[in-house]
């Protein structure tokens, strides 16, 4: 390479871009990806992201298994997904290079790390020949080849650091030669690295130096031909963080015991992908939120309930597999009335399954998977912002309604990511939990008495002259006590049924985003809803009478849905799943058949390919 | 104290009768919860604690059916789950006293792993353990403490099962207090029963109970009169394990063969001073855990009363502690703080 002349490059200003780091999974992808999002956010763009990594925590080094990736999509105008295409793939060996090539868009740019092109990693890759010598690669893409090795040890000759301790510093020069291919400021970068290696300043010098040492070659070498920049985007003026799914689950947590000004108690069990909620909740003691690893699955929900019962505003956090262990106790919150929510961060099933790997799947659990007449509100996410607003809702409805409530988000939205602004002071309502303290029937307690809209009332112990007992067993319709009368059981199955779709009266109408009719109307719920609007968008430009509705609320359904569906000439139901959604709205709408989009390859849908399906329908 | 908590109400006095819920109980004539739940009933006037601020809850099977005759707020859960429930409780509400009413199959068999975890965390809950070594509400089948060769429902050739010691298995899973007593002895039970209240921490108490249905006679090796005196060996803190006719025989711990034998004073120069002192407040649960086992070995008597009866600081305890240290490093954070405590950015 030659150095630099004084010569300025051109610098182009995008609309968006979307980058994929990849490389070993101990290469520190998930951390230079997290870094460079973070600058991405303070220079004002919109955008998302999401981490791809094995089940494994280290598969062996240099492996096909083994490689760990972060995709982040940034840019001036709304991002709704981590993107559909990487412009950019920045692979850190020929592993990563193997597992993520097909998914760059043709013409967009390969930075690869060439001193990781070993004999030993070629082989260990399945490559027969040098990938880099092949012509048709540099036809395709922009290949930047670096020995990233090589410049990270020259960067540190000298420092004494051992060459484990150097050759993991290396993804800092990765990250150098980004913050000057995309124009971002390498000042505050520096100080994140001082920060974040506090207790060990040589390693923290050491990543300063590698870090500038990437970022001088961007500017000083001929390899990229221009720098780019793009511009801030249009987002609602406020504070903003960027959050994870997960991450947004927790604060949810700790705003409703702000909120209500009660105790909310999480009992939960570590399972991939939920077990973030868990480990963010636990730092909010002084929050008002008690958290409870329980010894499994069972106990998680059941301590939970214990804790509703108590008073507590009882939450579980699971995915599939531990959603199925749970199924007895969600009958018996539905029996006993207790106020409970249950957020289930889906993944690939069934059984194990895939675990890192985002599906939408529970629906049909979610809805139906109790023995016995035991319906509940079911809501999904549909962002990773969202889930706060999601969580919020479902404590919401859960203690008005003395009922749990499943709220639904999945593995795309609990580990991808997105700005969140931050709601101002007083922007949240608080919303009042009341429990009864005085007899409500001729100086006696009856806590299966209901008022107006079937709701009974919450006496928690403590509280003398209400002393009562409440279980798995039909009760009775006042007191409560065990009742094995035929009758009684009915009357309280299609009671509490009733009470379910009188929550109604809380679940707002669709709104069609496009015009109210037209020739097909994309149906999508949870985790699709970046992918899908994205769609819809592109759609419509290109001039396709396409509308979008998007359900937060699966159980009870909204009211217009079914007239929602019949102003449009096709429906087409986009699912990471194999029609669960589908079969649900046949079921609920006879006469109904909508059309299917499925995908069940462990990915997100992507904004190109409903595009291109809904192009081959309409013709 | 929770945010959901009441204000610790005054104790006032009670009787017996205001701990009945005035649901008749629907167990066999003869069956030997009714004398469990008669002493439970006679013991929490005593307790200390409000009616409205003790609880109880219990699995599945016919002891669990306890909560509904009592007149305190109670929960009938899930097979084996009540651990599980009664955990969440005392975690969430410390100042209330939770009892988990149980049976063998409930604890041991559907309910074991529940069952360990909570002797392991030493969360202060009284589980109150009805052993009749039989299912009953299922109509006789074998249980987790059945006998080895116990012909059962599902056992008609004899159990092939070796069946749980329950004190031996809370010992081992770290329970702080374990107790044993029988449904026919029931000043006895009381004292346990009370001593139970009274200790905070993972408590375990089991009581030998008859099916008079299912498996009539399963202690009659205990309680009948003829043989009582021989077989029972009753714990006293303090005093040294002496049992039999006149209190001739005694437990030793023989420190060459780590063992415990039966000697008889007055025989080969054995006197009380040889005799090994109870003592449940052993720091070590070695030596309770050798009493627990005497039960199953042949030649030895079956021993009841506490076991072990030590003070820990209690997970409930613990939790409140680390809330309370939070509290007081963060100070007052209103919402809007408490979210931003990240990276934040303004967008104009």
């Amino acid at each position: 390479m030659q150095p630099n002349t004084g010569k300025t490059r051109p610098v182009e200003q995008v609309e968006g871009v979307t980058i994929r780091f990849v490389g070993d999974s101990g290469d520190g992808m998930q951390l230079v990806g997290s870094e460079f999002t973070k600058a991405s956010a303070i220079a004002g763009n919109d955008l998302a992201t999401f981490p791809d990594f094995p089940a494994e925590i280290r598969a062996p080094t240099g492996s096909l298994a083994g490689v760990s990736g972060y995709q982040v999509n940034f840019g001036s105008r709304d991002i709704f997904t981590p993107g559909d295409q990487p412009d950019v793939l920045v692979a850190m060996n020929p592993a990563a290079l193997k597992t993520n090539l097909q998914d760059l868009r043709p013409g967009g740019i390969l930075i690869t790390n060439s001193g990781a092109y070993t004999e030993g990693n070629l082989e260990k890759a399945g490559y027969k020949s040098h990938p880099l010598d092949d012509d048709a690669l540099k036809k395709n893409y922009k290949v930047v080849s670096v020995d990233m090795d090589k410049l990270t040890q020259a960067a540190l000759a000298g420092s004494g650091l051992s060459n484990k301790d150097v050759a993991r510093c290396r993804n800092y020069f990765a990250l150098g030669m980004m913050y000057w291919l995309y124009s971002r400021p390498p000042e505050a970068q520096l100080e994140n690295i001082r920060a974040k290696f506090k207790k060990k300043p040589e390693i923290a010098e050491a990543n300063v130096k590698v870090f500038q040492a990437g970022h001088a070659f961007g500017e000083t070498t001929e390899l990229f031909v221009s720098q780019y920049t793009v511009p801030a985007a249009k987002l609602a003026p406020g504070t903003y963080r960027n959050v994870t799914g997960n991450g947004a689950a927790a604060l949810a947590l700790a705003t409703v015991a702000k909120l209500t000004g009660r105790e909310v108690f999480l009992g939960s069990y570590p399972i991939t992908p939920a077990t973030e909620i868990l480990q963010d909740s636990s730092y909010f003691k002084d929050m008002g939120v008690v958290t409870y690893q329980a010894e499994d699955e069972i106990a998680g929900i059941g301590s939970a309930i214990g804790a509703s019962f108590g008073g507590s505003l009882g939450v579980t956090t699971t995915s599939g597999p531990g959603l199925a262990l749970k199924s007895e106790m969600l009958g018996l919150a539905v029996i006993a009335e207790l106020p409970l929510v249950v957020i289930d961060v889906q993944r690939g099933g069934p059984s194990t399954g895939m675990p890192t790997k985002t599906e939408q799947s529970d629906l049909y659990i979610a809805l139906f998977g109790r023995h016995g007449e035991a319906p509940m509100p079911v809501i999904a996410a549909r962002s990773p912002a969202d889930c706060f607003y999601a969580t919020l809702e479902g404590f919401q409805i859960a203690t008005k309604w003395m009922t749990p409530v499943l709220v639904l988000t999945d593995g795309y939205l609990g580990f991808g990511s997105e700005p969140f602004r931050i709601p101002e002071e007083g922007e949240l309502a608080p919303f009042e939990v009341k429990y009864q303290t005085t007899p409500n029937y001729n100086g006696q307690y009856m806590p299966y008495l209901r008022d107006a809209k079937l709701i009974r009332p919450w006496a928690v112990p403590g509280t003398a002259g209400l002393e009562h007992r409440i279980g798995g067993l039909e009760k009775d319709s006042m007191s409560g006590m065990v009742s094995y009368d035929g009758m009684n059981h009915e009357k309280m199955v299609k009671t509490r049924a009733q009470k379910i779709r009188n929550v109604i009266e809380d679940v707002p109408d669709v709104v069609v985003d496009g015009e109210p009719t037209g020739d097909l109307l994309l149906l999508s719920w949870g985790g699709t809803y970046g992918s899908v609007r994205g769609a819809a968008a592109r759609l419509r430009g290109q001039g396709k009478k396409v509308g979008h509705v998007h359900l937060r609320w699966l159980n009870p359904l909204p009211k217009n849905l079914g007239a929602v569906l019949k102003a449009f000439k096709k429906v087409l139901v986009p699912e990471v799943n194999d029609g669960q959604l589908a079969n649900y709205m046949r079921m609920s709408f006879p006469g109904l058949d909508p059309l299917q989009f499925n995908r069940i390859n462990g990915k997100a849908i992507k904004i190109s390919e409903l595009t291109a399906k809904v192009n081959e329908i309409l013709g | 104290m929770s945010a959901n908590g009441q204000t610790q109400n005054p104790v006032p006095t009670y009787t017996k009768k205001d701990f009945e819920s005035g649901v008749d109980p629907r167990w066999c004539p003869g069956c030997g919860d009714f004398s469990i739940i008669n002493q439970v009933q006679k013991a929490m006037p005593n307790v200390g604690v409000a009616r409205e601020n003790i609880v109880f809850i219990s699995g599945i099977g016919c002891s669990s059916r306890f909560p509904y005759y009592m007149n305190n707020y109670g929960m009938h859960t899930l097979h084996g789950r009540a651990p599980s429930f009664a955990s969440g409780l005392k975690v969430s509400r410390p100042e209330l006293m939770v009892w988990v009413i149980t049976g063998d199959g409930d604890a041991l068999a559907i309910g074991g792993n529940h069952f360990i975890h909570t002797m392991r965390r030493n969360l202060d809950l009284k589980v109150l353990m009805f052993n009749n070594r039989i299912y009953g509400l299922t109509k006789g089948q074998v249980s987790p403490t059945s006998l080895l060769g116990q012909k059962t429902k599902t056992t008609p050739h004899g159990s092939p099962d070796y069946p749980f010691n329950a004190p031996a298995l809370a010992l081992g899973a770290g329970a702080t207090f374990v107790a044993r007593s029988i449904d026919v002895e029931g000043a006895h039970m009381g004292g346990v029963i009370a001593a139970a209240a009274a200790h905070k921490g993972s408590t375990f108490v089991e009581v030998f109970q008859n099916c008079p249905v299912f498996n009539d006679g399963a202690y009659t090796f205990l309680t009948d009169k003829a043989v009582k005196t021989e077989a029972i060996l009753r714990m006293e803190a303090g005093k040294p394990l002496l049992f039999g006719k006149d209190n001739k025989k005694g437990i030793r711990f023989d420190g060459q063969k780590a063992e415990l034998q039966v000697v008889t004073l007055g025989e080969d120069g054995v006197t009380e001073k040889d005799i090994l002192i109870h003592d449940p407040t052993r720091a070590d649960p070695t030596i309770a855990f050798m009493m627990a086992n005497l039960s199953d070995r042949a030649g030895f008597p079956t021993p009841i009363g506490i076991f072990r009866d030590v003070r820990k600081p209690t997970a409930d305890e613990m939790t409140w502690e680390m809330i309370g240290a939070t509290k007081a490093k963060k100070g007052e954070r209103s919402l809007v703080k408490f979210l931003s405590d990240a990276d934040t950015w303004q967008v104009k």
